[in-house]
């Protein structure tokens, strides 16, 4: 059958279900955000909006996630471009380590590290007791500093990440041919391969921006008085603020707007100077030696305490005793027994719900992809625009909005298991995707038509040699998205009761009570899974160095 | 076994016509060559017949039946691909039985089948290696297998062999010939060399920008060019433009300081004017009188030199010269050429279509 030229088969139907889906699962709880943002019971209104720009204690919080969002991907560069040139350049000893490490602090949730700085610099923290005992003040790890302290070392290796990525496809006669112009050095790497890494510096920037931007767990453990707009968004939508739901989602609304606008922005930028780029000898990284040597490493291993710290201080912590929560002298593992059974069905949720959430994850990935790369058309195109969408929702909105959607009958989901799936699926999907997309763009089409020649169907063709052959990415980004999926907690936040609750949900939860120690207990869990799926990733990935994010 | 007959077949690319019109006939167990420069059109006409192209207008049959409708999976079409297109995670073997299962052929028979076929391409050793682990040729011997062991309807290569050196290239075509022969598949075989073409085909259809200019066997295509493009395009040749006389009822052409030939028997009757006089190298040869020519350049090239010559009327000449002289000849020696009026082909100067006797005007 044909329908205006072109073939109507079996993929149709498949792209206009995952449509479909798109719509009601997405779109439509998006859409009714939207809608809440601009009605109250009567009609049609903008007090949402009103309200939010009427008081400083309201739209302060958007200039305060914009001064810290801003702060944080500007130090975030700044931090990670020498580390990534020192790495590339220079042989710093244990460079395998040392990236292995970096990868395993950037997966590591950022709460964790909010939490663990607070064990360290809070009002009771280890170092503030040691430095009030010789009767020195610290300053306050709380507010501002604190926020932008946390989520800059865990951004700082997403962009050394992106930046590794880079230099790899940059050829050593470009050094030399700047070298045999006389420059060298700094000059050279600001002048010469800073612009050839700027589409990639951009990129990078962007996921920090809506990173910090929409970073929930940090500024609600360790910020207290100083609110960024996601602890708004919360405090608002669970009533803590006196105002309405049109009102949380009017700040939704903003949110999503100003993420989107950047991303806009980001994309301009981008699309007018992406080079392409392969280096037939990549840059070879040289010895050093005398003062010049000590400096780079000195940067670099510092660089590497500071971000390890707060994982060292959390799993030695979920060994100390402690008292109504609160952290006693002597070691012991009465935090892990005492909390045994809690612990047992965190875990057991996280890996239901997880699991569930990356089959169903990766098998929608595969499927856009393919049709995205193979079925280009006016759907498929829609498809892949749509499936980008959650990249500029924050996760907190996510929830709100399936939450907004899906509570009223005849579809009530909230508090479901189905829900929690969905939530987490949703969140990852643009990143699944788009690493997907990338290995089907490199998958030569006449594999797979030869397949079709050789009696092969073009479902058979995908399940038998496309996905087989594209396994190592696919199970590689599979691994990442298990990742980011375990240790997620703002979309899942309005959406779990006791039954879904996953070890990230269990740790905030905990954190909130005040029982530091059972919060230690499971954030320590939760990195030991962490560093297994890394290991894992790293194992399969084998010699590769190449990392999708 | 399968006769391949093409109708005024069409396709264009949004709204750009790639194939215009296009009809031929393959015969059973034909090696038939579509041959050409890049972008005329050759690989946009082979995945037509294997089913990945639409098709704007006209009808493709398989032996009297038209199939423009059926789709790619069930033409019975055995390809093999310039980038050779193996499943990069299976093993040779299994690369090779993949159309055996589709086919759901029982597990002994289609394991005897991969073997020998494997065996047929010399590559029965490496049956368990994967396509990274494998040479260029080995992959195309394993891609040429496996379009082979289903036993196609027909076999269809776009430039396979394109991504292989020179010496390569030789031997595989040689393989591919033979075992074309042995299955006696009708194939068609795409290429823009036209060495190979010659060598391996059958009849070979010379295109050009999306026309068909000449369908024949490579002797005749070399020797009797429908025109003035496939001259030029299959072997070298050298072009000089001449008034055709008619005297006495015979049909002259002044070459150039009084060597007139007759050419009323090789030529249209009706033909007059401005002519093309085709000359390949061959049909020149130093000589003691003839053309005069000065020599403008001589390559030494091993077993024979290809020598430039001026001629009077400031016609360049190409030729080959096997005489093994220990001195080449100079710019400025003069020389006289000796033409062999049996090898020319003659064109209209305007159209570019031959005028020689037979020849569709
Ligand atoms: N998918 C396409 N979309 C638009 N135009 C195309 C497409 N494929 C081919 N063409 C055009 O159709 C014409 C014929 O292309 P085709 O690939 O068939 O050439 P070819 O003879 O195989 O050349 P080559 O020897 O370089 O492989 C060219 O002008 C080409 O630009
Ligand atoms: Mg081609």
């Amino acid at each position: 059958m044909k329908i205006g030229g072109k073939p109507v088969d079996g993929w149709t139907s498949i792209a206009l279900l995952l449509t479909g889906g798109y719509l009601f699962m997405v779109v439509w709880p998006l859409v009714t955000v939207l809608l809440a943002s601009v009605t109250n019971g009567e009609g049609f209104s903008l007090d949402g909006f009103a309200t939010f720009f009427s008081s400083r204690l309201y739209y302060g919080t958007l200039l305060n996630s914009l001064l810290v969002t801003i702060c944080v991907t500007v130090l975030a560069f700044v931090i990670a471009f020498p580390l990534a040139y020192f790495m590339t350049l220079f042989r710093i000893p244990g460079t395998r380590t040392i990236q292995v490490l970096i990868l395993a602090s950037m997966m590591s949730p950022p709460f964790i590290g909010a939490y663990s700085w607070i064990l360290m610099l809070g009002n009771n923290g280890l170092i503030t007791r040691w430095f009030k005992d010789v009767g020195l003040e610290v300053p306050s790890i709380y507010g501002f500093t604190g926020i932008v302290l946390v989520l800059t070392l865990q951004l700082v290796p997403l962009i050394f990440t992106y930046l590794m990525g880079a230099w790899r496809t940059i050829d050593v006669s470009l050094l030399e041919a700047a070298e045999s112009m006389g420059m060298t050095g700094w000059r050279r790497a600001l002048k010469v391969i800073m612009p050839l890494l700027l589409p990639t510096i951009l990129g990078g920037s962007l996921l920090v921006f809506v990173r910090a931007f929409a970073d929930f767990g940090t500024p609600m453990l360790i910020g207290q008085g100083f609110r960024t707009i996601p602890v708004l968004i919360y405090s608002s939508f669970v009533g803590e603020v006196s105002v309405d739901r049109s009102f949380a989602a009017a700040v939704a609304v903003i949110v999503i707007a100003v993420t989107l606008g950047v991303f806009l922005v980001q994309k301009f930028i981008v699309d007018r100077r992406t080079f392409s780029m392969t280096a037939m000898r990549p840059i070879e990284p040289s010895p050093l030696a005398g003062w010049k040597g000590w400096g780079v490493y000195a940067y670099v291993y510092g660089f590497l305490v500071l971000a390890l710290a707060p994982l060292v201080v959390v799993v030695v912590s979920s060994f100390r005793n402690t008292l109504y929560g609160q952290f006693v002298d002597g070691f012991s593992f009465r935090n892990y027994l005492t909390a045994q059974r809690d612990i047992i069905r965190y875990i057991t949720n996280t890996f239901s719900i997880g699991l569930t959430a990356l089959v169903l994850l990766v098998i929608v990935a595969v499927l856009v992809s393919y049709l995205t790369v193979r079925r280009k058309g006016a759907l498929t195109g829609a498809l892949d625009t749509m499936t980008m969408v959650p990249y500029v929702v924050p996760g907190l909105i996510i929830g709100i909005a399936l939450i907004t959607a899906f509570s009223q009958p005849p579809l009530v989901l909230t508090g479901t298991f189905a829900v929690m799936v969905l939530a987490l699926a949703i969140r990852r999907l643009p990143y699944s995707v788009r690493s997907t997309t990338a290995l089907m763009y490199q998958f030569s089409p006449s594999i797979e038509e030869a397949a079709v020649s050789l009696g092969a169907s073009k479902f058979r063709t995908l399940v038998q040699v496309i996905v087989p052959a594209l396994a190592p990415g696919i199970v590689s980004g599979a691994v990442l998205s298990w990742v980011t999926i375990i240790t997620e907690l703002s979309t899942t936040l309005f959406l779990y009761n006791t039954s879904t609750q996953t070890l990230s949900l269990g740790i905030y939860a905990q954190v909130i009570r005040g029982q530091l120690g059972t919060a230690a207990a499971l954030s320590t869990i939760l990195l030991i899974l962490t560093m297994l799926s890394l290991f894992l990733l790293l194992r399969l990935s084998g010699g590769s160095r190449e990392i999708r994010l | 076994m399968t006769r391949i007959a093409l109708q005024a077949l069409r396709k264009e690319y949004a709204g750009q016509v790639a194939i215009l019109d296009l009809t031929l006939e393959i015969a059973d167990g034909e090696f038939f060559t579509l041959l050409g420069p890049s972008g005329c059109g050759k690989t946009t006409l082979l995945r037509m017949i294997a089913g990945f192209n639409s098709i704007e207008a006209g009808t493709i049959s398989f032996d009297g039946t038209v199939i423009n409708d059926r789709p790619a999976s069930e033409r019975n079409i055995g390809m093999v691909f310039q980038n050779y297109a193996l499943f990069p995670q299976m093993t040779a073997a299994k690369n090779v039985g993949f159309g055996l299962q589709t086919r759901k052929i029982a597990r002994a028979e289609a394991e005897r089948r991969v073997a020998e076929a494997l065996e047929s391409v010399r590559m029965g050793h490496l049956k368990d290696r994967l396509p990274g682990q494998m040479s260029g040729g080995q992959q195309q011997r394993v891609a040429l297998a496996r379009a082979l062991v289903i036993q196609p309807a027909l076999l269809l290569m776009d430039e396979p062999l394109s991504n292989l050196d020179a010496k390569l290239r030789v031997e595989m075509r040689d393989t591919i010939r033979q075992a074309q022969r042995d299955a006696g598949i009708t194939t068609v075989y795409v290429t823009h060399d036209q060495e190979e073409a010659m060598a391996v085909s059958d009849r070979i259809a010379v295109m050009n920008l999306g026309v068909v200019q000449q369908v024949g066997t490579p002797a005749e295509i070399y020797r009797r060019p429908a025109n003035r493009f496939v001259a030029e395009f299959i072997g070298k040749t050298n072009l000089l433009e001449r008034d055709l006389v008619r005297q006495d009822g015979r049909a002259l052409i002044d070459l150039g300081n009084g060597q007139i030939i007759d050419v009323t028997d090789m030529i249209n009757p009706s033909a007059s004017g401005r002519v093309q006089v085709s000359v390949r190298p061959e049909a020149v040869k130093a000589a003691s009188t003839g053309l005069a020519a000065e020599v403008v350049d001589e390559t030494f090239l091993g077993s024979h030199s290809q020598v430039r010559a001026q001629l009077v009327s400031g016609d360049i000449v190409e030729f080959l010269e096997f005489s093994q002289r220990s001195v080449l000849w100079q710019r400025g020696e003069k020389v006289f050429l000796h033409v062999d009026t049996n090898l020319l082909t003659f064109f209209d100067a305007a159209s570019g279509m031959s005028i020689m006797a037979g020849a569709a005007v």
